[in-house]
């Protein structure tokens, strides 16, 4: 058995899948010798040499349409976009041109492009190195996002990512980086993880508490707690959310009757919002209390450590809305 | 040669980049101390082009900054204390805590801002510049870019723009070799970012980065131009002696190439103009030393003892 981190798990994935298929090639700022803003691409150039590993310029809106370009004449480019609060600036490309090729041109507009990007606040890098931009994309239709919450859902879903041959956009929480899982398999031998299946990561009656990304580690943390006090959780990550698995969350509900959802972003507008609406639509005669939804405020992220932790919802935030919402 | 300015004046400017560079290594140490967390990005070896450019401005003018932005902000007369006080997280800071240090400013000095999105003052300072002219206001905008923004659109957009609409900017390229670690030859197609400015048919000007009085000169030229004229390039030749931001090792330059940037440093080089000028003696160096000596030790005390943001007051500010 060995461990990696979720920086390892990616860097190991990518390297496995270039070497399955020499369409892909990765581009972003820093990529090269430096190995990325978080070390995702280290020994990469190295490996695959600088037409494959492409250490671009500062110019992220015509890197990523460029991607765009090689991903429908026959490449799969990865783009790592340092932190996703850039992603501002390549939102053409992506919103009026990846994400509509398919439906558009048909079949022969295929666009196989991952982008990769740091999101997540939590060290301190201010409002414009910490965003969470998810709910922006999710509005796109045909752009599927993963949020992976573990080295091995990181490996399993950025290998779809990278087999498929539609747009992905593929989140990396900052403070997953250096997380550590033992994998049960190597990374070559983890399987594809399916997109639109969410995990079930512990089971119980009392009441449904949904995240994904870095709040999964926060919910994880809730549970330990809740459960020495007797209350038990279905835990749902929902691993991505474009397709979301609507279906497993609406099945919980149906058993617990209360749903809290964890989501590290805005509330207006956010992840969580749709979430709300869709278990509402499909399961409201079930709900024996108000859908909880756990939000940062609709405001920047502020960089004063006291500000910041109390801007993201945390783990004591879930143990009191689980509480509140079951009575206990 | 000697530019027709003051004693005082050639002092002062000396113990503005000793300040700068001082609140800096200031700033490294409490970083690495875990004084203070986030990052931040050093102006060391920069220093000449912050304070020679504000020398050469009007108090009616309006500078836009970037992420490496603390010189650019003490030069223009930022108080330090407030600055380090932001990097501390506390209410006494620019921003109350809630910026860092890509995020301060002070309209009352002309300051727009420091920027943490590479690129993104260009346009900011573009339209400073079409303000200043619709409202046939004085003064000019100057806009700090580094070498790695040259290559967003933006640059490139806002450059067409302020030439189209003969603005009031000085567009001044902090070229210091280095995105990152990413070398501007890697990045700078068609052998200079000075010679873009030929393309948008304004003037482009190469200055000596670590000289403060080549910088001075060349920032008051370009804003006599800018005022009739609109608007001008500039790219000053520089070299960040730190790291690009805290915890870079730099093991992607090579300690040669390093060395003989080091040898022309902009502060000692300064500082042995001043002397031979016979400006700076030794009891005002011991002086200049020490007064900076106490700003940065009174920064740190106010940043420390300062008190934390108040939570309650994070949705100020948000317009509803
Ligand atoms: C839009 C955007 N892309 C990338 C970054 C990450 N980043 C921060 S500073 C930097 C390098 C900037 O280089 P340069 O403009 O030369 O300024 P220098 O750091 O050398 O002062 C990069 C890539 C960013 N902050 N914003
Ligand atoms: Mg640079």
């Amino acid at each position: 058995m060995t461990t990696r981190s979720f920086t390892e798990a990616i860097r190991e994935t990518l390297e496995a899948e270039m070497r399955r298929d020499r369409r892909i090639i990765l581009m972003g700022e820093d990529i090269g010798a430096y190995g990325g803003a978080f070390g995702a691409t280290r020994g990469l150039l190295d490996r695959f040499g600088p037409e494959r590993v492409i250490n671009t310029p500062i110019s992220e809106l015509s890197v990523v349409g460029a991607a765009t370009g090689a991903a429908m004449t026959g490449l799969r480019p990865v783009v790592e976009i340092m932190f996703m609060d850039f992603l501002t600036l390549a939102m053409d490309p992506l919103v009026n041109l990846a994400a509509k090729a398919r439906y558009l041109f048909g079949d022969q507009a295929r666009c196989p492009l991952v982008i990769r990007t740091a999101c997540g606040a939590g060290r301190g890098y201010g409002a414009t190195h910490s965003q969470t931009l998810t709910a922006w994309l999710l509005h796109v239709p045909g752009i599927r996002i993963a949020a992976p919450s573990t080295p091995t859902d990181a490996i399993g879903l950025l290998k779809t990512a990278l087999r498929g041959n539609d747009p992905v956009l593929f989140l990396e929480h900052k403070l997953l980086y250096g997380t550590r899982e033992e994998l049960t398999l190597p990374v070559a031998k983890i399987r594809p993880c399916p997109y639109g299946k969410a995990r079930v990561v512990t089971a119980g009656n009392d009441c449904t508490l949904v995240a994904w990304s870095w709040m999964l580690q926060e919910a994880l943390r809730a549970h330990a707690i809740l459960s020495q006090q007797g209350i038990r959780i279905d835990m749902i990550d929902l691993r991505t959310l474009a397709p979301m698995d609507v279906a497993t969350m609406v099945e919980s509900v149906r058993r617990t009757g209360r749903l809290v959802i964890a989501d590290e972003a805005c509330r207006s507008g956010s992840v969580s919002a749709e979430i709300a609406a869709r278990i509402f639509e499909q399961a409201h005669d079930y709900l024996d209390a108000p859908i909880c939804r756990l939000t940062a405020p609709d405001t920047p992220i502020p960089a004063a450590s006291n500000l910041e932790a109390g801007w993201m919802p945390s783990a004591a935030d879930m143990v009191r809305a689980v509480h509140t919402i079951t009575g206990r | 040669m000697k530019p027709p300015r003051s004693r005082r004046h050639w002092l002062g400017a000396y113990q503005q980049m000793l300040l700068i560079r001082r609140f800096e290594e200031a700033v490294e140490t409490l970083f690495r101390q875990g004084r203070i967390r986030g990052t931040a990005h050093p102006a060391i070896g920069q220093e000449a082009i912050a304070v020679g450019t504000c020398m050469a401005l009007a108090s009616c003018d309006y500078i836009t900054s970037t992420h490496r932005g603390h010189g650019h902000f003490i030069a223009r007369g930022g108080d330090p204390a407030r600055i380090m006080a932001e990097l501390f997280g506390k209410a006494t800071g620019y921003s109350g805590g809630r910026g860092g240090s890509q995020i301060m400013a002070d309209w009352s000095l002309g300051f727009l801002g420091s920027n943490g999105i590479t690129g993104a003052g260009l346009p900011v300072a573009t339209g400073t510049g079409l303000s200043l002219k619709v409202r046939k206001a004085n003064g000019v905008a100057v806009c700090f870019f580094g070498d790695g923004a040259a290559s967003q659109g933006m640059f490139h957009e806002s450059l067409n723009l302020a030439a189209l609409w003969r603005l009031p900017v000085i567009y001044l390229c902090e070229n210091n070799q280095y995105a990152m670690s990413t070398p501007v030859n890697a990045t700078i197609a068609g052998g200079s970012i000075v010679a873009r400015a030929t393309g948008y048919g304004i003037p482009g000007v190469t200055v000596d980065g670590n000289d403060l009085i080549a910088v001075y000169e060349a920032v008051q030229k370009a804003r006599q131009h800018v005022l009739k004229q609109g608007p001008i390039l500039l790219e000053c030749l520089t070299y960040r002696l730190s790291g690009h931001s805290r915890g870079d090792s730099c093991n992607y330059r090579s300690p040669g190439e390093t060395e003989k940037w080091k040898a022309r440093d902009p502060l000692p080089r300064f500082k042995a103009w001043l002397v031979k000028q016979g400006i700076l003696t030794g009891p005002e160096a011991r002086r200049i030393q020490s007064t900076v000596r106490t700003i940065i030790r009174d920064a740190v005390r106010f940043a420390r003892s300062s008190p934390d943001p108040q939570p309650f007051r994070q949705s100020e500010g948000i317009p509803t």
